[in-house]
């Protein structure tokens, strides 16, 4: 029979006893959420479908933009410099020059390109051949063509190394070939930010479809919630169950937009490979790694929790019992 | 325990469902509550659980002016007040198990000692056979009896019920009824309202009346005494 004494009964209940039962209300409530999944199939596909989408398409974006900084940022160590020697400059001062430079500090590598072969290419390559041949010298200047070693290569040292080159008697112009990187940076760069306003706005719907399916939900459990009121259940008791509800929901959209990225990183794998093989690179795709899958789940938590907070805040209270 | 001191209760729209009502419930004591349907029974009862806050007056429960609790000391004021309601108000989608446990739940008891004071609850009631069973595959008879070991489990010093024999036969209702008197004699707080005057009558206890928001003296309703 009960007696009437739930005071003193609370009260000599110790602090570990209750924090026990608190947990252990966690974490029953965090497994119901994920059974609670499973009751309506179709509709919780259908939500975690588009959290998954929603989450993927950034994702995947980004993975993109990471894959082509990285293949650029390779490209900065391979920056050239091309000397335009003067037409002046005899074969002879040409051979003797290239050994001067390639003694130079910060030079690993010079190629020589001859005037007759400079033009034996451009004859071969434009088909100007008759035209050219009416010239009666040949237009075209030889060119060292110089690779620097991986230390020169920065964009200051290339820049210096350049400089040094162009205060030679023999040299027209300097060339380095690091422009365009720089231009193909910046866009990569504009790229990225875009990418990122993007999945803010995915963010925030991600945010709202969480927060409209958890109404339905609470909508439909109105009665529960009537009634664990009047038996005393606070606020948080009753919050608690949705928040799970909605991280749950967070966490499997997570989870489906990691494994739409690897399927289209799997798809794009083959023609990737077939294009770097033309140029000769052993360059593949990265993936999005084991911070960027957790940031993706940890997205989805934060996203799914706090939907379903806008929701619970705002419709939770104006349910009381009459 | 329960101290009413004229309380009138207004609605939006001028109706009144209470008016200067004042009367006390000692430590202890089982009072019925009985008028026609409309005469503020509900009301009244609602002011206890503070699911409605009086438009004037002041009602003290249990050493506690209700008039001092805040909206979010409300859960833990409830604690102390178990309610029985005419509709049950089982959730339907879980055993009765976990109907009963739903208070001890609430309240943060912890887990492992759940199943035995559900059993307890439930042998006080006579279903600890339907433990497993969806509120649904029981009598009317039995769901009430599930409200009442729902009301009772967490142990609250008052015990409240609206017409909670209002669906039940006469045989049943005289059952529900003498199960409110065994909690009494065990020391709860036992405030009942019903329309039944037979029953009443039979089970002898003490009553007040309710007319249309006003209470009826003790000498005009009768003897409040019914059965003495």
């Amino acid at each position: 029979m009960p007696a009437r004494d739930s005071g003193a009964q609370l009260n000599r209940r110790t602090l570990g006893q209750r924090l026990r039962a608190y947990l252990h209300h966690h974490r029953l409530t965090l497994l119901r959420g994920f059974t609670q999944l499973g009751q309506h199939p179709l509709a919780t596909f259908m939500t975690v479908a588009v959290i998954g989408i929603a989450l993927a398409l950034p994702a995947g974006a980004l993975v993109l933009v990471n894959n082509a900084r990285g293949l650029s940022a390779g490209w900065q160590g391979t920056a050239r410099l091309s000397l335009f020697l003067k037409t002046s400059v005899s074969d002879a001062a040409v051979q003797q020059l290239a050994e001067q430079v390639r003694a130079h500090a910060g030079v690993a590598s010079v190629q020589v390109i001859s005037a007759q072969q400079s033009l034996a290419d451009f004859q071969q390559r434009s088909g100007f051949n008759d035209t050219l041949s009416l010239l009666g010298n040949n237009p075209l200047p030889a060119v060292l063509v110089i690779q620097p070693t991986p230390e020169a290569s920065t964009p200051a040292a290339a820049r210096a190394l350049a400089q040094s080159f162009a205060a030679l008697p023999q040299v027209d112009q300097v060339r380095m070939d690091v422009q365009w990187l720089k231009r193909l940076q910046a866009i990569l760069a504009l790229l990225h930010r875009g990418v990122l306003s993007v999945a803010v706005l995915l963010a925030i719907a991600v945010v709202l479809i969480v927060g409209n399916t958890i109404r339905l939900e609470i909508e439909n459990r109105r009665a529960e919630i009537e009634v664990s009121k009047l038996l005393g259940a606070t606020d948080r008791f009753i919050r608690r169950p949705f928040l799970y509800h909605g991280a749950w929901y967070g966490v499997t959209g997570g989870v489906l937009a990691w494994i739409l990225v690897l399927i289209g990183l799997a798809l794009m794998g083959g023609p990737v490979g077939r294009l770097a093989s033309l140029y000769s690179s052993h360059f593949s795709l990265s993936g999005l790694g084991v911070d960027g899958v957790l940031d993706l789940l940890v997205s989805g938590i934060v996203l799914g929790w706090l939907g379903s907070w806008l929701a619970v805040a705002r419709h939770l209270r104006a349910i009381e019992p009459t | 325990m329960i101290q009413f001191s004229e309380v009138s209760k207004r609605y939006h729209g001028g109706n009144e469902a209470l008016a200067n009502v004042s009367f006390s419930v000692e430590h202890g004591e089982m009072v019925f509550l009985t008028g026609p349907s409309g005469a503020g029974k509900s009301t009244l009862l609602k002011l206890l659980a503070l699911i409605e806050r009086p438009s004037r007056g002041q009602i003290i429960v249990n050493g506690q002016n209700l008039a001092g609790i805040r909206r979010r000391r409300i859960p833990h004021y409830r604690r102390q007040v178990g309610v029985v309601f005419q509709d049950h108000k089982l959730l339907h989608d879980r055993p009765v198990f976990d109907n009963v446990a739903l208070p001890l739940t609430i309240s943060g008891v912890p887990y492992n000692e759940i199943p035995r004071r559900v059993g307890a609850a439930l042998e006080l009631v006579g279903l600890l056979h339907k433990e497993r069973a969806l509120p649904v595959q029981l009598s009317t008879g039995e769901q009430q009896r599930v409200g009442i070991a729902r009301a009772v489990i967490s142990r609250p010093p008052i015990l409240i019920a609206d017409e909670p024999t209002g669906n039940l036969d006469p045989e049943l209702s005289y059952e529900v009824m003498h199960l409110f008197q065994r909690l009494n004699q065990v020391g709860i707080t036992v405030l009942v309202a019903s329309h039944d005057h037979n029953l009443i009558r039979r089970l002898g206890e003490r009553f007040i009346s309710l007319r249309a928001g006003h209470l009826v003296p003790p000498e005009l309703s009768g003897d409040t005494h019914a059965g003495a």
